[in-house]
């Protein structure tokens, strides 16, 4: 055995060295993973778990969502981002954990459909915004029935995961909307009992176009219509003063306003037991351990969806394991074959009434106001299972009035795509979504437009897909694009196939109508001529003239017009 | 007898051709009213009918000496595929009427197409397509254009010979004289119209030539002095009015017509044929513009034996190969000649053709020095 050196390590140095990494060091240094890789991104990825946990704290609490989204530049690269909500509010006591600890949240241990899923995302946003100014994120929120807001300011601390209060007071405050007013009538201001505003300063970078947080508050409407919004952008101008002294005014943008197309609160989801299909081995082994029953057949009938008493004995009898077990025994030994036993159980789908969809009006009417359509359409499917988690998927597609706003699309570029997850638009990672990859595995041609191979088709048309699911699968945390699961690329794939049929249809008929017209001109072109040779040559009068025109018209017209 | 059948076709060629302008305006009237009855009363899509002017649709008849149109008509009802071509035509039928015959003017294929470029979009874009709707209406009114008063573009042949032609100023009707033997080393051209002209002759007959350089040195030479022959160069496939011309001529002095051109299949099956039967463009016309007492002098294939020529032959060339073919296949007058047939397969056996210039091999005025005399005299012409 070598002697050691003085110098190298030991497992006494060693273990000195070693100790916990809080998630917080963690995601610091891989920012990259919740979508901060770079100032443009941030922004937009603030706004993003701002106005999601807004939506989901709006719906939850049964209110009809009003935000408001404020971008304003502070410094050359730096912006600060305030998104403001008429939401139920925030408990002062959660309020630093839920802005300034990570993986803190209401969403996560449940089978739920909501747009926030780990309870990372605003928390990262103000890490970031701490990480690159310094600064702390600002917390106003007001309960209903609570006299004061509380005026809160965290920072977190990254070494332990937890928030550092910075500021906590109360004071007068209510959230206040810009009014949407009517044909030229400015309409006060609405005021609200409740609601929460969040702001975060950071390093940034604001653009418009594809990958902005214009496109993505526009998408989200088209998704979320029963959201009202309202969006303003400060810059800072830059000016030489009288001094010849550069100063940089800050140039107060115009609120943008979108009234709310659906009065209504979408269906609220209903929240499930996980379906014995769709848990892995270590889950199984962790709710065996943390269950409130006494046996493993009361176990896998109460913890699990679609697991009656008596498959629940089928299932014990099968892994040849006694259905009066105790769970946490099962647990550490035989949960294996337990597990191979659930697997070869054949049991009922798991409940897909959980599932909240748009529905294919409000998808026409949400396109219809993004594009100007000459046709719209979209497709609902029913509910069904991947790894025993149900989604659903929602298509819509809309082909633009040739002329008319085309909304970013144009007869030889390839068709726009808007992807959804759980009402939550993704910008992002298009090329590696399943989303992307199913429409281009449809074969476009047949419903008339044209399609590089293996490509997304070619046409000045939207195609809109909305995944809805208790349990998205991601490829990545920062939420970006959706896993290439067989099962939901085949789901996909169906409904977009019947909106194209739908569009060929339509493509057809405008073709034979163009087609009827065309034909229409040219005999309307010709058929005065006709009628002025033979008044020529019968010495016809004006009437006669008019006479053999109105029968040609409609002896021409009824044989070859007809459509 | 046989002169007085003559006589009377002529007289009969006379009056349809001189056929009163008002008469034509009238049919034109016709064909207007049916198609408007068509469109108002009857309510139904109105048509006009034309003959098919096409080999397909002529026969043969040696004892009447022409191409004779046969019944087959084509139908053109108007539809979204014809309803251009429909109106083009009401507007060719008014334009006629109004500003050619009611005015009783005159207007070349060239201008009828100018014209047209007022109509707005129902305008001619080519030339040709005028061309082909004033066909069209020629046969469907069973007339000839220069009747309607379309004056053809082309020129008619050239004239020289013991011939005096007896014409008219179109003005005065004052009588002018022209004698072709006194134009020096020019000659008189065949005017668009010629049914008025009248003829004084000494002539054995009519010497029929293809090409007008064989025509000069003829001329020069003053060959129709010798021969007595009234000389005729046709440039080409004979115009209408060259035709007329020789048919009126001959018929007129009772003068046999010889026919002299390029040995190839066009001179035999475009050329020559045309001018003794006519042609399938033309069918509804032929019986005035066909000459029945032509014959053919040459050369023919045999003279390229006869004659030593086979050195200055030049090969068949594809067309020629398949106009011969055709005109064995298709052609009502070859197909009816079985001498026409032996030559045509006698050419494609030798495969070679041979120019009306090519007996300038035994010196430049061999053609009128032996050819001519020896083959008239032999008077061994293919029908």
């Amino acid at each position: 055995m070598p002697r050691s050196n003085a110098s190298s390590a030991n497992a006494e140095t060693m273990a000195r060295q070693q100790r916990e990494i809080s998630v917080s060091e963690f995601f610091l240094k891989n920012r990259h993973l919740l979508g901060f890789d770079n100032p443009r991104k941030a922004l937009l990825t603030t706004v993003k778990e701002a106005v999601d946990n807004s939506l989901d704290a709006c719906e939850e609490a049964g209110l009809l969502p009003e935000l408001s989204v404020e971008i304003t530049q502070t410094g050359e690269k730096r912006f600060r981002v305030t998104v403001m909500d008429n939401g139920p509010g925030v408990v002062r006591a959660q309020v630093p954990r839920i802005f300034a600890k990570l993986l803190y949240g209401s969403k996560f241990h449940r089978l739920r459909m909501s747009r926030g899923q780990q309870g990372i995302g605003i928390s990262a946003a103000g890490m970031y915004g701490q990480l690159t100014t310094g600064t702390a994120t600002r917390i106003l929120s007001k309960v209903p029935r609570g006299k004061l807001a509380h005026h809160i300011e965290v920072q977190i601390d990254t070494r332990k995961n937890t928030p550092t209060i910075l500021k906590d007071a109360e004071l007068e405050w209510a959230p206040s909307f810009p009014g949407i007013g009517g044909e030229g009538v400015p309409a006060e201001p609405r005021v609200y009992s409740h609601g929460t505003s969040v702001a975060i300063e950071m390093e940034a970078h604001y653009v418009r176009g594809r990958l902005s947080v214009d496109e993505y508050l526009r998408q989200c409407l088209v998704a979320n219509p029963h959201l009202q919004l309202h969006y303003r952008v400060n810059l800072l101008d830059k000016e030489i003063d009288n001094e010849g002294q550069a100063t940089t005014p800050l140039v107060e943008g115009q609120w943008v306003s979108w009234k709310r197309t659906a009065e209504a609160l979408p269906k609220p989801p209903v929240e499930i037991k996980p379906h014995p299909h769709g848990v892995e081995l270590g889950m199984m082994m962790q709710m065996l351990r943390d269950t409130e029953s006494r046996t493993l057949r009361g176990v896998l009938s109460e913890d699990f969806s679609r697991v009656s008493s008596q498959t629940a004995l089928d299932i014990c009898t099968r892994a040849g394991l006694d259905a009066k077990a105790n769970p946490r025994r099962i647990a550490s030994r035989e949960v294996e074959t337990l597990y191979k036993a659930v697997n070869e159980t054949k049991l009922m789908r798991p409940p897909t009434d959980c599932l909240s969809c748009i529905g294919e009006p409000l998808i026409v009417a949400g396109l219809s106001k993004e594009i100007d359509a000459e046709f719209c359409t979209a497709v609902t499917r029913d509910p069904t299972v991947y790894r025993g988690n149900p989604f659903q998927v929602e298509v819509g597609i809309a082909y633009a009035r040739p002329g008319g706003g085309g909304g970013e699309t144009a007869a030889d570029e390839p068709v726009r795509v808007m992807r959804f997850a759980n009402r939550v638009p993704l910008l992002y990672m298009a090329g590696a979504c399943a989303v992307t990859k199913a429409i281009c595995g449809v074969n476009w041609k047949n419903y008339g437009l044209a399609q590089p191979r293996g490509s997304l088709p070619l046409g000045p048309m939207v195609v809109m897909v909305h995944i809805a699911s208790v349990w998205v699968p991601f490829t990545s945390e920062s939420k970006e694009a959706i896993a290439h699961y067989p099962e939901m690329i085949r789901e996909i794939g169906f409904a977009v196939q019947e909106c194209g049929r739908r569009l060929s249809v339509h493509l057809h008929r405008r073709h034979r109508e163009a087609e009827a017209e065309r034909k229409r001109s040219y005999i309307e072109k010709y058929i005065p001529h006709l009628a002025l040779g033979l008044k020529d040559v019968l010495n016809l009068t004006d009437r006669d003239e008019g006479r053999v025109v109105d029968h040609l018209r409609r002896m021409l017209e009824r044989t070859h017009l007809e459509v | 007898m046989a002169g007085k059948r003559k006589t009377r076709e002529r007289d009969e060629g006379e009056a349809v051709l001189l056929s009163s302008r008002a008469d034509v305006s009238r049919r034109i009237v016709d064909v207007g009213r049916g198609v408007f009855e068509d469109i108002v009363r009857r309510m139904r899509k109105p048509s006009l009918r034309f003959p098919i002017r096409a080999l397909t649709n002529v026969k043969y008849d040696p004892k009447t000496g022409y191409f004779e149109i046969r019944g087959k008509t084509a139908t053109r009802t108007l539809s979204y595929n014809t309803v251009k071509t429909f109106a083009q035509s009401m507007r060719l039928l008014a334009t006629t009427k109004k500003d050619l015959l009611d005015k009783n003017d005159i207007a070349g294929k060239r201008e009828i197409y100018y014209n047209s470029k007022s109509w707005g979009e129902c305008r001619f874009d080519e030339q040709p397509e005028s061309d082909t709707l004033l066909d069209d209406m020629e046969a469907m009114l069973g007339v000839n254009r220069e009747q309607i008063g379309y004056i053809p573009e082309e020129r008619g042949g050239d004239v020289a010979g013991p011939l005096t032609v007896v014409d008219r100023n179109p003005s005065t009707g004052e009588v002018i004289r022209i004698n072709c033997a006194k134009l020096g080393t020019g000659a008189w051209s065949i005017p668009a119209r010629v049914e008025h002209l009248e003829f004084e002759s000494d002539a054995r007959f009519i010497l029929v030539i293809e090409t007008s350089s064989l025509f000069q040195r003829l001329v020069h030479h003053r060959y129709y002095e010798k021969a007595k022959c009234v000389l005729i160069s046709m440039s080409g496939v004979p115009t209408r009015a060259c035709r007329r011309f020789i048919r009126r001529l001959a018929d007129d002095r009772k003068l046999p017509v010889l026919v002299f051109t390029d040995g190839d299949p066009y001179g035999y099956c475009n050329i020559y044929r045309t001018l003794k039967v006519g042609s399938g463009q033309a069918a509804h016309i032929n019986r005035f513009f066909c000459v029945p007492q032509a014959h053919y002098l040459g050369v023919t294939p045999q003279d390229i034996i006869d004659y030593k020529l086979m050195d200055a032959t030049h090969p068949l060339e594809d067309v020629d190969i398949k106009r011969a073919k055709d005109a064995l296949r298709n052609d009502p007058f070859i197909r009816h000649h079985k001498e026409w047939q032996d030559a045509l397969n006698q050419m494609l056996k030798m495969g070679v053709r041979v120019e009306q210039q090519a007996f300038a091999k035994h010196g430049l005025n061999y053609v009128l020095d032996s050819y001519l005399p020896d083959k008239i005299r032999k008077a061994r012409f293919l029908p």
